[in-house]
């Protein structure tokens, strides 16, 4: 069974985030890293081609600059190869660019049997890729899978609601999209560290993959403004000298909540 | 102005957020049309009743994952003549697949995390919180109609207007091929005793400060004193402490009680985005720098594991 992993490759969530003051995006023009939150599908993808008994893991990503780091750290990790979209026609796409990009990359990667994704990114979260990449390639999908298991060409996986969870059942080729903590995400071995320096990544620019509009022509919005949000004042803050429960109390009463 | 949104029921009655979103819409001055997924006899009085004057609704999905049921439906019925101008959708599992497939099929981009919309003559912009909500942007859309938005729950109150049952048009679900292949086997309800987290007027959360999973009961414990609800971080929620239902942040519930208790939590950006709204909030942490303090009405800075078991006894006590 073959699979095909989307990664996004973000600047550190650990440094403060910041607009590019010309045009309004996220600033990514420094080192990117990969999405902890891509970590479970890479590590899900290597179970179940294992469980499969055959089969390889291969990366999808789109980002600026021939940016590979963060495809390197999935490499590591086990995926064989991977195949990067980077064009700086690309600046200022939306999500739905984003998914027929990815869509038209993955196509000309052979496709898969399955394809994961993350249900959402750490730096822009707008949480619309991975359902508008299965819309785009007219492949069913299971959207915030939490327990993924594959059998006779049939996936089935428990999938996150308000309330609890369903069972879905749903045949392959798939799109699913998972939960942070499904799985236990690996550290990559030394070796497979310097495995990963030697596995090849293909990179297609806009033109190799003939998807159009891309960009700012593409993404059909305008920032309007941007402002600071109220901040939130801090109250009282206190040392626990062993009463501060009796504070807490007091504040509850206060408010006639008790 | 035509505005649809995407309506949602549970227990027979449609949600808060779909309320929420109808009272916003008819704020706006819109003419407003609900689109239920799902049969929509035992809810259209009330979708009326907040300003719907118009339900589609796609009979019953028969176990199919909305995302593409319910946006070929819509698709249909714009293909049919009828296109709004906005269509607005909660920002939750169903909404977002639903306006994903639909933002594919008609090739319009798609806004998410909005907590407001405005609209002028014939424009229409969104705003979307970033930065962990410190740093607002308005977004105006261009290109053609209907332009498609997600909004957080709570970003607007519900309030009824007196509306007349609205006229119900049936929008069935045409056929989807492969991508309409997923089915759901099996429901399963994690259940709570007590309020729901996203509608109780006290929330007690607990975070990694805790230390190990059954130190979780005193977060119970307490929530249940106070008539409250339980809720938790990401961080103990993926430590598979609690289930995914208790998760109260950016990719979790957003809440919006009278009092906030926050146990053990540092105060990441990705959890703060779904209590800050909390019109008090009581923060206990053992790290005196943990950001959740410059957001606390009232912060301990403690031991959860000294201060709630006295907390709890002393509220025992009270009866």
């Amino acid at each position: 069974m073959n699979v095909i992993v989307c990664v996004k490759q973000i600047p550190d969530p650990a440094t403060p985030g910041a607009l590019d003051s010309g045009t309004n995006t996220l600033k990514r023009d420094g080192k990117l890293i990969l999405d902890e939150s891509d970590s479970y599908g890479v590590e899900m993808a290597l179970q179940l081609v294992d469980a499969a008994g055959g089969g390889e893991v291969s990366l999808v990503s789109m980002a600026p600059n021939g940016e590979v780091s963060g495809m390197r750290t999935a490499l590591a990790m086990g995926a064989v190869k991977g195949t990067l979209v980077s064009d700086p026609a690309l600046q200022g796409s939306d999500a739905l660019t984003t998914a027929k990009v990815l869509g038209a990359a993955i196509q000309k990667m052979g496709g898969a049997d399955l394809i994961i994704a993350a249900t959402e990114s750490s730096d822009g979260y707008t949480g619309t890729v991975p359902e508008q990449l299965a819309e785009v390639l007219g492949l069913p999908s299971v959207t915030f899978a939490k327990k993924v298991v594959i059998s006779g060409g049939t996936l089935n996986a428990d999938r996150q609601t308000e309330e609890g969870y369903d069972e879905v059942t749903c045949p392959l080729p798939a799109v699913i999209s998972v939960t942070a903590g499904v799985v236990e995400p690996r550290y990559p071995s030394f070796k497979g560290i310097m495995a990963a320096k030697s596995k090849p990544i293909d990179t297609l620019t806009v033109a190799d993959l003939g998807v159009t509009p891309v960009g700012w022509a593409g993404a059909n919005q305008t920032v309007v403004s941007v402002t600071q949000a109220e901040a939130r004042a801090a109250g009282e803050v206190i040392e626990d000298d062993g009463e501060a429960f009796a504070k807490i109390v007091a504040f509850l009463e206060n408010l006639k909540v008790i | 102005m035509n505005i649809w949104v995407f309506a949602q029921a549970a227990n027979g009655a449609p949600t808060t957020g779909t309320l929420e979103l109808l009272t916003k819409a008819r704020s706006l001055g819109a003419t407003v049309t609900a689109f239920v997924g799902g049969d929509a006899s035992a809810i259209a009085a009330e979708l009326g009743n907040h300003g719907a004057t118009k339900v589609y609704a796609t009979g019953d999905l028969g176990g199919k994952l909305p995302g593409v049921a319910v946006s070929a439906a819509m698709k249909a019925v714009i293909d049919g003549g009828d296109t709004p101008d906005l269509i607005m959708f909660p920002q939750n599992y169903e909404g977002r697949d639903v306006v994903s497939r639909l933002s594919v099929k008609l090739d319009r981009t798609v806004l998410t995390n909005n907590v407001d919309v405005s609209v002028d003559g014939g424009s229409v912009s969104v705003t979307t919180p970033i930065f962990g909500g410190n740093v607002l942007v308005a977004t105006g859309f261009s290109g053609a109609t209907p332009y498609l938005a997600a909004f957080r729950p709570k970003s607007f109150t519900a309030e009824a207007s007196g509306g007349a049952a609205p006229e119900v048009v049936s929008a069935p679900v045409p056929d989807t091929g492969a991508t309409g292949t997923a089915q759901v086997t099996a429901v399963h309800v994690e259940e709570t005793s007590g309020p729901k987290l996203d509608e109780a007027a006290i929330v007690v959360s607990g975070g990694r400060g805790l230390g190990e999973a059954p130190k979780y009961e005193m977060i119970e414990a307490l929530a249940k004193l106070l008539k409250g609800a339980p809720g938790a971080s990401r961080a103990i929620v993926d430590a598979g402490w609690v289930p995914y239902s208790y998760q109260v942040g950016q990719t979790g519930k957003v809440v919006k009680p009278g009092v906030y208790i926050a146990a053990g939590i540092s105060g990441a950006t990705q959890h703060m985005v779904g209590m800050k709204g909390a019109k008090n909030i009581i923060a206990i942490n053992k790290d005196k720098e943990a950001p959740i303090f410059g957001i606390a009405d009232l912060g301990i800075v403690g031991d959860v594991h000294k201060v709630l078991p006295k907390l709890i006894e002393a509220l025992q006590a009270r009866g």
